[in-house]
């Protein structure tokens, strides 16, 4: 009865996200309020139902409803409860479900919260994530209902893939499509303002904590994601440049270029055009993100379900949300010019370059993801793009751009004074080449590129905190004033500067355990040991272990460096029996300097000759997350920063009736 | 600064961002994108010793041999055999009998020396490319199930032993 209730307000959904689609639109266009209003009850009503809906996939996975088919296919009785729960998500219907759940969470925010929007252009906002709502709702019901039923029910399910239960993992696609779904938000104001024919600094100011909503969503999700291959996949890395990683990449880079940008409309209403035009494409390729990984087109362990039908259903949505905006774009862009005017040397040109750059970035990494699918489809050859590409066209170009991260900060609005900050940024520069040469001579030297990077990472984290001193005055006024004024600086300037630092951290790990990174296999018997970066570990033993829904050989390897015992290293290989998959545990072993990676070989192929042990050395490594998680914080700051600006005209607006009366 | 040099200056900047990112891409187009070969095409235009290449077949059942850290076994399409060497731990679903892509250069001797292989995410799929491939040899006819998918023994009792 449950899962009937479940799809019942699913169609439901779908009639009420078209009559939200078109009513408002139409009030809109009317100047006619009760018809605008509407909006608000259709986005309070389609966020009840699809929470409904969402409550009953999950209620059939947590009670393991085997007469529901999605759930045979991906989940098991013997599961522990929160791969149960997480399992809802793990799948393609049920990951569809908490899209379009997110997407009515996101438009009931804006009805509660835009109460002072001007009333036409909420009204065009809820009417474009209504339109967006009933493409999703249409594809879920014509191609993925997840509550198709199986009767007579089965024993048992199928299981989630082993692969993917894991706790990080079960977070990883909600942060992402928290980051997809805003967005999704910033487009529909961005279609909203197109067809209202205006862009203010007062959309910017709405549009600003949304986007920062989905960008740092996004990035935590993409940063979890990478942890969660670094341990889980047991190669040792935590990016492979796989079209389903870039395709989550792209619409984060695009978001940090839409983010820059709507300070600049906000400030200075300049680039308005662009900026909209920004908002279409992070949507869009938040779409393509949901959609290619879904679709078959590229196969991984994203790819839930190969189906032609579904493929095709895609591309036409796609085709009509991406083609459909641009076209209203093309057309109704040029009305957005004009804008405050600024200097050569300025922070609007740093912006503007920031945005050249990490556009042509996104560019790059668009080419490398799509290149093979065309070429495939024009010439039938199949190619891989790897990693070697990417190194020699994003990372090049991302130099640059790390370079002018560091300047543009203390660039004035309008016409900066590069004379007076030249100092400043003559010791960040010095200071970090300085650091750079030490480390390249502590990691045992180096390519040019890689000291490069370190010495960028340097860069980012020493201009950032002289950005901040200069901010504070600090030693050109008593140290007890500067301390007032770091506490009187508003949260947006730490939002900043955490997240230009967090950049400069994470370069460290992402350099060192690229770079200067160690691999050794050997076979051991036990009681024999192996040597790598200084440490040795022995093997003591392998042992079985039954697990909850798997079984496992464990090894025992003790680990010692320059003769202090350091614990053990205990890797695992499982074997999950209903779903026939084996899989590899890693252990590892993490410290500041450097993580220390066993993983098991394959014991049946182990015969006399011993049992294959694989450990990595992997140098800085845990920086990459300790910097992406000071990135998330300098994004979570900004979002809870006042906007000050905004309440001053909340209140002239209200005092402005009062002489009328 | 006068709009119309500002205009000039923008523009000027994103031509010379899409100028480097344009060469930069041909020119690691030209230097790192693998082909993806079964092992008929392999034998009948072999890549240069240079190349970056993928190759992808099935594992010839009986041809793995393991000495230490080394592996050696067969890529075949039931066409055409292709001697693989790879030196390092196998994926965990790399079984006999079963689809798998390797990366790496072919040698003058025709030995594919591999720097990674790669096998297939779950007990079901096959990697496409390699689906395509055993379907030009005739290795896999249409409407038969794919090669390989059967259980080998030793996974078919559930049991996971040495």
């Amino acid at each position: 009865m449950i899962p009937e209730i479940g799809h019942f307000a699913l169609v439901l959904a779908f009639i009420v996200a078209i009559a939200q689609g078109v009513v408002p639109l139409w009030g809109a266009h009317k100047g006619a309020g009760r018809l605008m209003s509407f909006a608000d009850q259709a986005s309070y009503l389609q966020f009840g139902l699809l929470t409904l809906s969402f409550a009953a996939l999950a209620h059939a996975y947590l009670v393991s409803d085997f007469t529901v088919l999605n759930v045979v296919q991906n989940s098991h009785s013997l599961k522990p409860i929160l791969y149960k729960f997480a399992g809802t998500w793990g799948n393609h219907e049920g990951s569809l479900l908490l899209w379009v759940w997110m997407l009515a969470l996101f438009g009931a925010a804006v009805a509660l919260f835009g109460k002072n929007l001007p009333p036409s252009l909420r009204a065009r906002v809820l009417a474009v994530q209504g339109i967006i709502a009933i493409g999703f709702l249409a594809f879920m019901l014509a191609t993925s209902n997840p509550f198709l039923r199986e009767i007579p029910p089965p024993l048992d399910g199928n299981d989630l893939n082993p692969l993917l239960q894991d706790p990080g993992l079960a977070l990883h696609p909600p942060l992402l499509y928290v980051g997809y779904v805003g967005f999704s938000l910033v487009f529909s104001f961005a279609v909203a303002a197109l067809i209202e024919g205006r862009i203010d600094p007062a959309w910017a100011r709405w549009v600003r904590p949304w986007t920062l909503v989905a960008w740092t969503a996004l990035g935590a999700g993409i940063a979890l994601g990478a942890r969660w291959a670094y341990y889980e996949l047991g190669w040792g890395g935590w990016w492979f440049w796989d079209p389903v990683e870039n395709v989550s990449f792209m619409p984060w880079i695009v978001g940090t270029a839409l983010l820059h940008c709507v300070s600049v409309v906000e400030k200075r209403e300049a680039f308005r055009a662009w900026t909209v035009l920004l908002a279409i494409l992070a949507f869009s390729l938040s779409l393509l993100g949901t959609f290619i990984v879904r679709s078959g087109l590229l196969t991984s362990v994203h790819a839930f379900a190969v189906d032609p039908e579904r493929g095709v259903f895609i591309l036409v949505l796609l085709f009509i949300a991406i083609g459909g905006s641009l076209l209203l774009y093309a057309w109704r862009a040029p009305t957005l010019t004009g804008g405050g005017s600024f200097g050569l040397v300025s922070r609007e040109s740093g912006l503007l370059l920031n945005n050249l750059l990490l556009s042509t970035a996104t560019a790059t990494v668009l080419v490398g993801t799509l290149y093979p699918l065309f070429l495939d489809m024009i010439t039938g050859e199949v190619v891989s793009v790897g990693p070697p590409f990417y190194n020699k066209t994003f990372v090049p170009l991302s130099i640059p751009l790390f370079v002018l991260m560091g300047i543009g900060p203390f660039l004035a609005w309008k016409k900066a004074d590069l004379g007076r900050v030249f100092n400043v940024l003559l010791i960040a520069a010095l200071a970090s080449m300085a650091v750079a040469a030490v480390a390249a001579v502590l990691l045992g030297g180096g390519p040019v590129m890689a000291v490069i990077f370190l010495g960028l990472s340097a860069w980012l984290v020493i201009s950032s905190a002289l950005e901040m001193a200069e901010r504070v005055r600090l030693f050109r006024i008593p140290l007890g004033d500067s301390w007032a004024r770091l506490k009187g600086l508003p949260r947006r300037q730490w939002g900043m500067t955490l997240a230009h630092a967090g950049m400069g951290i994470a370069i460290l790990g992402m350099t060192g355990s690229t770079v200067w990174k160690d691999e050794r296999i050997e076979t051991l018997q036990i009681g024999q040991s192996m040597e790598i970066a200084g440490y040795t570990l022995t093997l003591d033993s392998i042992d079985d272990v039954v697990g909850p829904n798997y079984q496992s050989e464990m090894a025992t390897l003790s680990v010692t460096y320059g003769g202090s015992d350091l614990g053990v290293l205990q890797p695992e290989r499982r074997f999950y029996p209903v779903q026939q998959m084996p899989t590899t545990e890693a252990a590892i072993r993490i410290s500041l300097g450097g993580d220390l990676y066993a993983v098991l070989g394959d014991t049946r192929a182990a015969g006399a000759q011993g049992y294959l042990v694989r450990v990595y050395y992997e140098p800085l490594v845990i920086w990459i997350w300790i910097g992406t998680v000071v990135l998330t914080l300098g994004g979570i700051i900004s979002i809870a920063a006042r906007q000050p600006r905004l309440a001053k005209t909340r209140q002239r607006v209200r005092q402005a009736p009062q002489p009328a009366e | 600064m006068k709009p119309k040099r500002k205009r000039l200056a923008v523009v000027a900047a994103a031509l010379l961002c899409l100028g480097g990112a344009t060469a930069l891409v041909l020119t690691a187009f030209d230097e790192s994108l693998a082909y993806f070969y079964s092992p008929m095409n392999i034998v009948a235009e072999p890549p240069g010793p240079q190349q970056p290449v993928r190759l992808g077949g099935l594992v010839a059942p009986g041809s793995v041999e393991r000495t230490g850290t080394d592996v050696r076994f067969i890529v075949t399409d039931e066409v055409e055999n292709v001697p693989v060497f790879y030196s390092g731990i196998l994926p965990d679903l790399f079984r006999e009998g079963q689809g798998v892509v390797v990366e790496g250069k072919l040698s003058r001797g025709g030995l594919f020396e591999a720097h990674t292989v790669l096998a297939k995410h779950d007990e079901n799929y096959m990697p496409a490319e390699v689906a395509d491939a055993l379907k030009a040899s005739g290795a896999w006819r249409h409407g038969e199930p794919p090669p390989g998918v059967t259980l080998p023994p030793e996974n078919a009792g559930g049991g996971y032993t040495q």
